[in-house]
């Protein structure tokens, strides 16, 4: 479909201000561009229909089933869209004197002591504006807590090789050295290699349990204190956190630090790329260090400083309070006891045919492997997940873990029911017998999509990252 | 059923069943004891959706929303068109993930595109990201991105803004990399001061623009300074600005970013916000954070795809040039719509009116005695005044007139004056401010 630039008609743009009311002031001449911006003229009309017409390619949670495992696509209620619309949220400035924003102060003060019940944690910034802007913040007072006891030579961090690939970048752009751990057969934390990692130069573990194979390291506390007695501090990775809520807390578990994904677990709306939120939590000791805004005042002089202007993506959390005061201590349990059972009854529909990368139970989300798949029919984890997005499911997160070869990594979430779960599973099922009889389906899939697959390697060799007018050659 | 869960108890008995499980708890056994929680969360019980918005309601009534606001200092309250507000609210945009796989997400990639096709023509630069989390956050990543091996120092101006500044050296702290002010004695970056300290190790300088207390600074010659000694010139802009002043490109710049906020959002106590980073070609690939390119399907079709992703941590992990995953995708989304339901017209008569307003206020201001411009030169939409009297008075009268005054800085206010704000509100000002200084 052509782009709004294609549509653009000089003169069109609707009439959205006034004239101006005071006289010109024109700033010199030398101060001015020489050419406008090219930027489209759109009329109201032509601007809602094509943004319509995008909205009309875009897959979003309200359209069908969204296992993608680590993302936690659960249902984003619209109360707390409401809610974050209202003019008392939006229409305040971030440097407003306190007295006028004690509203503001409010929901930060009670979305982070609800957190803190949750996580057990005893102290919280809401900052950070997404996962891997958390755990920067977090490796960071894990460092300043370091040198605050004059321990300069703690530049190590463990992560183990089943982590998010945030985790090893985040702690390089903190300044720490990366030393990857790798994981037992079974998918957990080796213990003795763990055992041999850990010492005088170890700043910290960085940890994701249930980690990304969807298991609950039932070693935990062993990890933590391995941790702990080499006088390293223990950082947990929240984006699994939608499993054990109400079940089993990273403060109870051993861990100092936790950042979460309010656009994950508490449900506020993932928006194709963010706004999401990160906040970091921590334990009493690292307290002083947490960020917080310079211009707004009260900042520790132990703090880390900032990670970004202002109090973080606060509508986010609005959103996100809204949902913790509407599922209570026994709604969250319930979404994750709910989140559980449907991961392992879609993995138990599944496991006829498919082979889960490790055995046991899981927790909200899985693995599978297709290595056997690929081997016999040749059809790869990437040719199932595009037939699955041409039968209209969004496909699983692909070829992650990186330890896991033909990985397809499902999360259904709470917000779905049996039968969704049994639709789903019975056109994995139906997949699979294709793949046999007839593997090109597979291989040609999408067919039913706005577009079939892309060309991500001419993509990559000439990088046309902006439309420019007469290179338009196709639509 | 609490909890948006669909699933029935019935429902949920017969998937515990055929695991062969009698209870959902069953699913935690093997969880050890001493880390499972033995008692609930010790927090309140769900609430029906009317008493949820009952209190988030009075919540947000505790707040004061001011009828006229007169402060910026890094986030502008804008005029924003109804349309701006509708399109991201769209739910196929709002509950979209990242759109990793592209057959059913060309909706959002196409306007990821365009809206990097925006920022390009706005700042004049060849290449934009697809955002990353606000400005502050984005002049970090550029001083990042301009690193080499050698040379690791950022010189900022002192006439930033001190929010940018701090967000900054937090990032090179962690990067081990050195960042040194460049002093701005009267509001401005000192080019002289600029001169001696630029070195072989210096790999960037970051000039706000308009600065920090709103004046221009001569961008051209600070530039020009910059790569006669070897370094970058990354410069942070007012998006908003660009429809009227001279665009980072112009202006020599090697990197371009900025807060996107005044690009129809509201101002929602700071964020969620908008970090837009532009660049010449030859940075390209040092970009942060996603890329949306063009390229074709086997049919022929015009496809858009997340690209050039071998940047990016979940390939490159530790040696990825930076961590960001999530950035303000939907955020990115309403820049576009606002820039292309306003248009290139609408753009700079929201900057020449903000920029004549802001110049109407400050004559008004100073024809008070004891007020007067704190510092020389010309001015964008913010300024700061002296004060003869203390800011607590001065901005106590005016919260009384529902008027946010300018934020207090060490020479008196700094005044923001946008296109939303009607000369009958300045007089007002003007006014309140005229009777308080008599007393």
């Amino acid at each position: 479909m052509k782009l709004l630039f294609e549509k653009s008609l000089p003169g069109s743009c609707g009439r959205y201000l006034p004239d101006s009311d005071v006289p010109e002031y024109a700033l010199p001449e030398d101060a001015l561009r020489k050419t406008p911006p090219a930027l489209p003229e759109l009329s109201e009309t032509e601007l809602s229909r094509h943004y319509s017409a995008l909205s009309r390619r875009t897959y979003g949670v309200n359209c069908g089933f969204y296992p993608l495992g680590s993302c936690t696509m659960k249902y984003n209620p619209r109360i707390n869209e409401e809610l974050a619309a209202l003019p008392g949220f939006t229409e305040v400035h971030p440097l407003q004197p306190e007295h006028t924003v004690s509203g503001c102060r409010a929901v930060l003060d009670l979305a982070e002591d609800a957190l803190c019940r949750v996580t057990g944690m005893d102290a919280m910034s809401f900052q950070p504006a997404a996962g891997a802007h958390g755990e920067f913040t977090g490796l960071l007072l894990i460092r300043a807590y370091h040198r605050a006891r004059g321990d300069f030579k703690r530049m190590k961090i463990l992560v183990p090789d089943s982590a998010h690939g945030t985790n090893p970048a985040s702690a390089a752009m903190a300044g720490f050295d990366v030393v990857n751990l790798p994981s037992r057969e079974d998918g957990l934390v080796d213990l003795d290699a763990l055992r041999r990692a850990a010492g005088e130069d170890t700043a910290g573990l960085m940890l994701t349990n249930p980690n990304t194979l969807g298991l609950f390291d039932t070693g935990i506390r062993e990890i933590a204190d391995i941790v702990h007695e080499a006088g390293g501090l223990l950082y947990y990775d929240g984006a699994n956190l939608n499993a054990v809520l109400g079940v089993a807390r990273p403060g109870d578990m051993g861990f100092d630090v936790v950042h979460l994904n309010l656009h994950k677990t508490f449900s506020t709306p993932h928006g194709g790329g963010g706004p999401g939120s990160g906040p970091v939590g921590c334990k009493e000791a690292l307290r002083p260090y947490l960020p917080a805004s310079r211009l707004a005042g009260a900042v520790s002089p132990e703090s880390i400083g900032q990670v970004r202007a202002f109090h973080g993506n606060f509508l986010v959390v609005v959103r996100a309070l809204a949902y913790l005061l509407s599922l209570g201590s026994d709604g969250l349990l319930e979404a994750s006891e709910t989140a559980v059972l449907n991961a392992n009854y879609l993995l138990h529909r599944l496991s006829p045919k498919y082979k889960a990368a490790y055995s046991g139970r899981c927790m909200h989300e899985f693995v599978l492997t297709l290595e056997d798949l690929k081997s016999e029919t040749g059809v790869s984890a990437l040719d199932l997940a595009k037939a699955l997005a041409d039968r209209g499911i969004h496909p699983p997160t692909m070829y992650f873990p990186l330890i896991v070869h033909e990985a397809l990594m499902l999360e259904p979430t709470e917000t779905e029911t049996k039968e969704t779960l049994d639709e789903a599973a019975d056109l994995f099922l139906e997949l699979y017998k294709a793949a046999h009889d007839r593997p090109e389906l597979l291989k040609n899939a999408p067919l039913n999509t706005p577009v079939r697959r892309p060309d991500e390697v001419a993509a990559a060799r000439n990088p046309v990252l902006r439309y420019t007018p007469g290179e338009a050659a196709q639509e | 059923m609490g909890g948006y869960i669909p699933s029935p108890d019935t429902e949920r008995r017969e998937m515990l069943a055929a695991l062969g499980l009698e209870s959902a708890s069953d699913l935690f056994s093997h969880i050890p004891g001493g880390v499972k929680l033995s008692a609930p969360l010790d927090l309140p019980g769900g609430k029906s959706e009317l008493e949820v918005r009952r209190e988030v309601s009075a919540l947000a009534a505790r707040n004061t929303v001011f009828p006229t606001v007169l402060r910026g200092a890094g986030a502008y309250r804008h005029y924003i068109p109804s349309v701006v507000k509708y399109i991201p609210a769209k739910e196929e945009f709002l509950t979209a993930y990242t759109p990793y796989q592209a057959e059913i997400s060309q909706g959002i990639l196409q306007a990821i595109f365009e809206y990097q096709t925006m920022i390009c023509e706005l700042t004049g630069m060849d290449v934009s990201n697809a955002s990353v989390y606000d400005g502050a956050s984005a002049a970090a990543e550029a001083a990042a991105m301009c690193r080499e091996r050698k040379r690791t120092k950022t010189l900022v101006s002192a006439a930033a803004s001190p929010e940018t500044i701090a967000t900054l050296r937090t990032y090179s702290e962690g990067a081990g990399a050195e960042v040194v002010l460049i002093p701005a004695p009267e509001g401005k970056t000192d080019p002289s001061a600029l001169v001696a300290l630029l070195d072989g190790e210096t790999a960037c300088v970051y000039i706000q623009q308009p600065n920090f207390f709103g004046l221009l600074e001569p961008c051209e010659a600070l530039a020009a300074a910059t790569h006669t000694a070897g370094a970058k010139f990354v410069m942070g802009v007012n998006p908003i600005s660009l429809g009227l002043i001279k665009s980072p490109s112009e202006c020599g710049a090697d990197v371009a970013v900025g807060e996107g906020q005044p690009l129809g959002l509201p101002l929602s106590w700071g964020g969620p916000y908008l970090g837009f980073m532009a660049a010449s070609r030859a940075l390209m690939r040092r970009l942060p954070g996603r890329l949306v390119g063009q390229t074709h399907d086997a049919e022929g079709n015009r496809v858009f795809v997340l690209t050039l992703q071998a940047r990016e941590q979940h390939i490159r992990r530790e040696k990825a040039g930076s961590n960001i995953c999530s950035n303000e995708a939907l955020c990115a989304l309403t820049a576009a719509v606002y820039m292309a339901a306003m248009g290139p017209g609408g753009v700079k008569d929201a900057a020449s009116q903000s920029v004549s307003k802001a110049h109407y206020l400050a004559g008004r201001l100073c024809r008070i005695p004891g007020v007067s411009l704190a510092y020389p030169g010309e001015f964008f939409h913010e300024f700061v005044t002296t004060l003869p009297v203390s800011r607590e008075t001065a901005l106590a009268a005016l919260e009384k007139g529902g008027i946010l005054g300018g934020l207090p800085v060490d020479r008196g206010l700094l005044w923001c004056v946008t296109e939303v704000v009607s000369r009958a509100e300045l007089d007002k000002t003007a006014e309140i401010l005229e009777e308080v200084c008599r007393k």
